[in-house]
């Protein structure tokens, strides 16, 4: 039966943070683990391509009708708090309505994947999986 | 708002995920550099390959 102390390390800390954090917000899971430079990397290239995307008029996805939506809006949340704050604020379209629209999409969309694999390579850190 | 080229979208595509690529599937800076490299001229060269190959189609 598996001991809920086993997610602590001898550290003490939560195994998953690193895992959450970077997830909710790009690169703060390698900046919780003091790799500056990868986080500091990670944070503006996600940042960047999720920003550019936005600037380019790009959707954000905000329901599921069919496959293709449901796939965006999976894109979407990997860029965790960047896009609940974007829906809050209400940017990006609603609809396409530029060509540089439809770019901007899946700009928005691959921030979102690219800030899954960081949050998973933090996570990967943390366990030792990866120096 | 942004109105880039549509090849200045694939450079900017490009090396972002280079750098993310580069820096999540390698261990240690030189071989980050070097798979980053290496990603982002696959990123370009493939677009460009395959904008050649629908223009001829394309004529």
């Amino acid at each position: 039966m598996a001991n809920p102390q086993d997610k602590k390390t001898a550290a003490g800390g939560f195994i998953y943070l690193p895992l959450i954090a970077g997830w909710l917000v790009p690169g703060a899971g390698h900046f919780l683990q003091r790799k500056w430079g990868r986080g500091a990397l990670l944070s503006v290239s996600i940042l960047a391509m999720f920003s550019i995307g936005i600037a380019m008029q790009g959707k954000l996805y905000a329901g599921a009708h069919d496959i293709l939506e449901m796939l965006g809006l999976a894109g979407d949340l990997g860029n965790g708090l960047l896009y609940v704050v974007s829906r809050a604020a209400g940017w990006g379209a609603d609809q396409i309505t530029v060509t540089t629209g439809d770019y901007g999409t899946r700009f928005i969309v691959v921030a979102g994947l690219l800030n899954i694999i960081a949050a998973v390579d933090a996570h990967n850190l943390r366990t030792g999986r990866k120096s | 708002m942004l109105h880039p080229s549509h090849f200045t979208a694939v450079l900017l595509f490009a090396l972002f995920a280079s750098v993310v690529f580069g820096i999540t599937q390698r261990d240690t800076p030189r071989r980050m550099i070097r798979y980053g490299a290496y990603c982002f001229v696959l990123f370009v060269g493939a677009a460009i390959a395959l904008s050649w190959l629908m223009f001829l189609i394309a004529r």
